[in-house]
């Protein structure tokens, strides 16, 4: 019991920023699960951490309440931004939503109700390990879930073939903009979460770098199944503190690790680290089947 | 009339790929659509199922002016297509392109599913037995579990039909539905659109292979030039003179 309240007095924060940024990364693989490849969650955290901050600290408002108003004004953000930008593919569409996200940043940056550049100051703390976690684990079950409703179905076939989704009666920009706005949702409701966290928060915790980071969780993890992005943003939030625990400080080093996996893990795991996973699933059905053409 | 074609012309640039083309196609036929490569067949059907629009002209499904609608309106009222380009889900297995393809008859809710209710479960099973009922009827349920991209040419693209018989159309498109498959698998696609027309099935399909469209065709157009050059029954079409100028006599002498 000892030895635990050890581990949290030094590693709490570690323990929370890890569930926050796999929530984070739970919100980008739901727009990445409709093939939409969005640079705007890290954005979205940021509406949603800063509403709700200013909510409770500056209006006395209630933090649950603050919460939901964080991750529903993220999802009407995203729904505004959604509607004209999903008409871009690929590549485009990271730069549309890239350039969104930076039109976040800088005018947080600029306004004096966000406090600026020294960021909003004084948030009550009212965020829970406990609280991060259970949230974790409803909505990674509930994604989990939604792969096999027609939902699932539908950002599955529109990721594989827009066209052809479009002629079996699936509404390609309605289940885009919906895998969209539900993204931006989450990656609100986690901002509102971090917000409460830490007493302050700043734009510099919201801008490209932690866009990147969130798409890095996802490939890394693999976007074939829901507990990817989990295991890509434990694996790699986790590891500057596992690398000084082997004795490497990685502090300027840390990108260069970051980037290392990544090139790895590309190379060595297209489809991320679930693929491990999946590779001994499926040899398991294929002996069952006992069908011995190779695939 | 299910189908009615009222001329369309559809240019691409400067080229008029389809020039005021009009044909009619009944309920329960099984209609031809051939002519040489660059006729316009794929566009006509592109333009039908709504993945193009027309430049001009209108397209009645159901006496209802449909050229306007986006592709998946169109699904809705019962039409369904294949791709001559084969058009799968290839990281899904062959059951789960099927599934996809349910769209329209399985609402799937998401919270019975969240909530592990057991209507959730007996309803899945019933859908998972229709969709392994299609692979069945295409002929491949022995793969269901394969990876669509694990698949042969001539297995693609009867898991192409197996898709698009998941949302039971009213009227199938079908481009090219037996090139590239050996002479069984031809005979069995022959035979399975066959039975599909016998359950009231409207069937409209572009193909080279001439013995397959004669044989199974009730009613055929000839597209050349983006025109029509003839719409009749097999016997009127293999006898009209400028057919076999441009299509059939071509086609012997190669053979």
């Amino acid at each position: 019991m000892e030895a635990l309240t050890q581990f949290f007095a030094i590693y709490g924060s570690l323990v929370n920023f890890i569930g926050i940024n796999a929530i984070l990364a739970l919100s980008l693989y739901l727009t990445l699960a409709a093939g939409q490849l969005s640079l705007g969650s890290a954005a979205f955290a940021g509406i949603g951490g800063y509403t709700a901050g200013i909510l409770t600290m500056k209006l006395g408002v209630p933090f649950l309440l603050s919460v939901v108003a964080g991750s529903v004004l993220s999802g009407l953000v995203g729904l505004l931004i959604g509607l004209p930008v999903l008409r871009l593919h690929g590549v485009f569409l990271a730069i549309a939503t890239l350039a969104f996200g930076e039109v976040v940043r800088i005018t947080v940056l600029n306004l004096d109700i966000t406090g600026g550049a020294q960021g909003l100051v004084g948030i009550p703390n009212h965020t829970k390990t406990w609280g991060i976690y259970l949230a974790l684990a409803v909505v990674g079950y509930a994604i989990a879930k939604l792969r096999y409703s027609r939902l699932g179905w539908c950002f599955e076939s529109i990721r594989e073939d827009e066209t052809a989704a479009g002629a079996m009666g699936i509404d390609t920009t309605y289940y885009k903009t919906l895998a969209f706005v539900l993204g931006a949702m989450l990656a609100g409701f986690a901002g509102a979460l971090y917000a409460h966290l830490n007493y302050l928060i700043t734009p510099r915790e919201f801008g490209f770098s932690v866009a990147v980071d969130l798409l890095i969780f996802n490939i890394v993890g693999g976007t074939r199944a829901w507990y990817g992005p989990i295991l890509g943003a434990v694996l790699l939030t986790a590891l500057p503190e596992i690398l000084r625990g082997t004795g490497i400080t990685a502090g300027p080093m840390r990108m260069a690790v970051n980037g290392l996996i990544l090139l790895l893990v590309i190379l060595f795991l297209p489809n991320g680290l679930v693929s491990i996973f999946r590779r001994s699933a499926s040899k398991a059905k294929d002996s069952t089947l006992a069908i011995s053409e190779e695939a | 009339m299910l189908l009615q074609v009222k001329d369309v012309t559809r240019t691409f640039g400067g080229v008029r790929a389809l020039d005021g083309v009009s044909l009619s196609v009944e309920k329960g036929a099984v209609h031809g659509l051939i002519g040489p490569n660059g006729a316009g067949k794929t566009t006509l059907i592109n333009v039908l199922s709504s993945t193009i629009a027309p430049s001009s002209g209108e397209v009645l499904f159901d006496d209802r002016p449909v050229h306007t609608l986006p592709a998946y309106q169109l699904a809705a009222r019962g039409m369904a297509r294949t791709f001559q380009n084969i058009r799968l889900f290839p990281a899904m297995t062959c059951l789960e392109n099927v599934i996809a393809g349910q769209h329209l008859v399985a609402p799937r809710p998401f919270f019975p599913r969240l909530f592990c209710l057991p209507s959730a479960t007996r309803e899945e099973k019933g859908y998972r037995l229709q969709a392994m009922a299609c692979l069945a009827r295409v002929g491949i349920e022995a793969k269901a579990h394969f990876p669509a991209k694990a698949l042969s040419y001539g297995e693609r693209r009867r898991l192409e039909i197996a898709r698009a018989l998941a949302s039971r159309p009213r009227l199938l498109l079908l481009d090219e539905p037996v090139a590239g498959m050996r002479q069984k698998e031809v005979e069995d696609v022959g035979s399975l659109i066959r039975s599909l027309a016998k359950e009231d099935m409207t069937i409209l399909l572009i193909e080279h292979n001439m013995a397959f469209v004669m044989g199974l065709c009730s009613r055929i157009t000839v597209l050349n030039f983006g025109r029509t050059l003839i719409t009749g029954d097999p016997d009127q079409v293999s006898r009209h003179p400028e057919v076999i100028e441009a299509y059939l006599g071509v086609s012997e002498n190669h053979a």
